[in-house]
């Protein structure tokens, strides 16, 4: 292991290594003070966002290729590490308050976010595997972590037997990959099918195995069946977490290994992204119209906008749209990021012990007795809808604006149409804030009022200046082509 | 290379696995039988691997069967945890009885 190879994995290293830490430094603390273990994992996560800033800019490749940091990388290591301090945050009060703190909660975060770093970094199918394992497998555990609730015991086994099965179809599909091009280096596999070498047949097996598994892992129609069980069913904290960060290191990997590995199959993909796009645009947005508990509502919502985040990948052959299009994806995957987070932890606010203050008509009155709570969410679902001035508006302008320059109105049309559809559910939320009577509890924790709070803000206000932040992630994508 | 068995014979076998493992999941209902089927897909994939890196000559495809092992062991400790918690609380491993959450 040579100086630029440590260098190079520093935060994964660091990140792991502190994860290990707390698991012993949780032995000493008492029962009363875990949320100790919390400002720790915090401490560290902020850490490691300071060494992924300090490599911003820098081209680094490490262990014979294997692993790279570029803009890409960074971009999305940010991402994921806000992610973890923003699932801290709205975690610290939720599981005190449920009786089922436990100081292993963060050290399995920290864990799963490792593994996220990881998955942005590879350039090896290895690595990519290895990251979403290091990924999936806390969350299997976290998902079932209220136990012994039924509900979360259920969630857990479902997301573990689903996310199992569709590691198979993965690690299948890099088989297939491996054989149709004798490397699992996204580099050589790309060179080898440029130069001619590659059995194009067993390539796209690979490539549609290795789709099928990641559709599962961002939850795309027709393979999203356990998402609303287990984001029902996991801990709320959980669901905040995994809605976000899961969803977004699946994306992470299918942009890096269809745009550098797979762009010659982009004629035989197209056709199957595009439906892959619709179907889960429409599915999900229609079977979430019919939902009363806001969990299961919000799940299939992210069903959808893992449809919306899909339409990205349509035009990533054509070279002349492919750089906004992953890059309106990277922007879009923060809108939904900051948006939804806000959300969950709305959600955790109504939560009760019991499991009660679920249903969409528990947030009745909160526009008179909790009118900055109401208008917090207001935006968040605004924001989800797209409307404006939110960065959920801008977010899909964006992503309409590279499709269509890629030349499939049809699916900018189904898009636009799936948006008004899913106006509907989002709406009624909002309308039962402002229009009914009724007497919401809420949890006021002050980390979950900042988390709330800044989510609302940032929704409004990077909306006035999305420039910026989609100059960020035009930048981020430049040299993964 | 006279007299070996050819690339295609193992490519067949695995594919056959992997398609047995596929349909053990959807089809049965126990959940340690359909844990057995995911091991069997890993384990298809497998000896796609190693046919494949013995035909090119590079060791990647071997290499890569050690972390599929490794991480398959990872997942079975999860995994059977998770089982054995579920059958202490529902004294039942059936899939099908798991719906308790419905919307």
């Amino acid at each position: 292991m040579t100086q630029t190879d440590l260098l190079t994995l520093l935060p994964n290293i660091l990140l792991v290594t502190w994860a290990c830490i707390l698991l012993l430094v949780d032995l000493f603390i008492p029962q009363r003070r875990k949320g100790m273990i919390a400002l720790l994992a915090v401490f560290g996560l902020a850490v490691v966002m300071g060494i992924v800033l300090a490599q911003a800019g820098r081209e680094m490749t490490a262990f014979n290729g294997m692993i790279v940091v570029d803009g890409f990388s960074v971009f999305l290591s940010v991402l994921f590490l806000a992610t973890g301090i923003l699932g801290i945050a709205i975690a610290y009060g939720y599981l005190k308050r449920m009786g089922i703190e436990r100081g292993e909660y963060y050290t399995l975060m920290l864990f799963s976010i490792s593994g996220m770093l990881l998955m942005a970094q590879a350039a090896d199918l290895i690595v990519i595997f290895l990251g979403l394992e290091l990924l999936s497998i806390p969350l299997y555990v976290l998902a079932a972590w209220a136990r012994p609730r039924l509900e979360s015991e259920e969630a857990g086994l479902k997301y573990f037997l689903l996310g199992a099965f569709a590691t198979g179809f993965v690690v299948y599909g890099i088989a297939m990959t491996f054989g149709a091009t004798g490397s699992t280096r996204l580099s050589e596999i790309v060179a080898r099918v440029a130069g001619g070498e590659a059995v194009t047949t067993l390539l796209l097996i690979g490539a549609a195995l290795l789709l099928v598994g990641f559709g599962f892992k961002v939850a795309a129609v027709p393979f999203h069946m356990w998402t609303p069980d287990v984001y029902q069913g996991a801990p709320t904290s959980v669901t905040g977490f995994m809605a976000v960060g899961a969803k977004a290191a699946g994306f992470a990997a299918l942009l890096r290994i269809f745009v550098s590995a797979f762009p010659s199959l982009s004629v035989d993909l197209v056709p199957v992204l595009w439906g892959l796009a619709a179907v889960t645009m429409i599915g999900g947005n229609l079977i979430a119209i019919a939902q009363t508990d806001i969990k299961r509502m919000l799940a299939y919502s992210s069903i959808a906008h893992a449809g919306y985040i899909l339409m990205a990948f349509v035009p990533y052959g054509n070279p002349k749209v492919a750089h906004d299009s992953v890059a309106s994806a990277l922007f879009y995957l923060v809108a939904y990021a900051i948006t939804s987070f806000g959300a969950w932890a709305m959600v955790i606010a109504l939560e009760k012990a019991e499991g009660k203050g679920l249903e969409i008509n528990d947030y009745a009155g909160l526009g008179r007795k909790h009118p900055a709570m109401a208008a917090a969410m207001t935006v968040f679902m605004l924001s989800l809808t797209g409307i404006p001035p939110t960065l959920g508006l801008i977010g899909k302008l964006y992503l309409f604006r590279s499709v269509v320059e890629g030349g499939f109105i049809g699916l900018a049309i189904i898009g636009v149409l799936t948006s008004l559809i899913s106006a509907y559910y989002y709406l009624r939320v909002v309308v039962v804030m402002y229009m009914r009577d009724g007497d919401p509890q809420v949890t006021s924790e002050s980390w979950l009022n900042l988390t709330i709070g800044a989510a609302a803000l940032a929704t409004v206000v990077l909306s006035f200046v999305p420039a910026a932040l989609f100059t960020l992630a035009s930048d981020a994508v430049l040299k993964l082509f | 290379m006279e007299g070996t068995i050819p690339l295609s014979y193992y490519i067949a076998v695995s594919a056959i696995l992997f398609t047995m493992g596929a349909l053990g999941v959807l089809i049965r209902r126990n959940a340690l039988i359909v844990f057995m089927s995911i091991e069997l897909m890993l384990n298809a994939a497998n000896l796609a691997f190693v046919a494949f890196a013995r035909s090119y000559g590079v060791l990647t495809g071997q290499i890569f069967v050690f972390f599929v092992i490794t991480v398959a062991a990872a997942e079975v400790a999860v995994g059977l945890a998770l089982i054995v918690a579920i059958f202490r609380s529902k004294h039942s491993i059936d899939v099908d009885q798991m719906s308790s959450l419905k919307g």
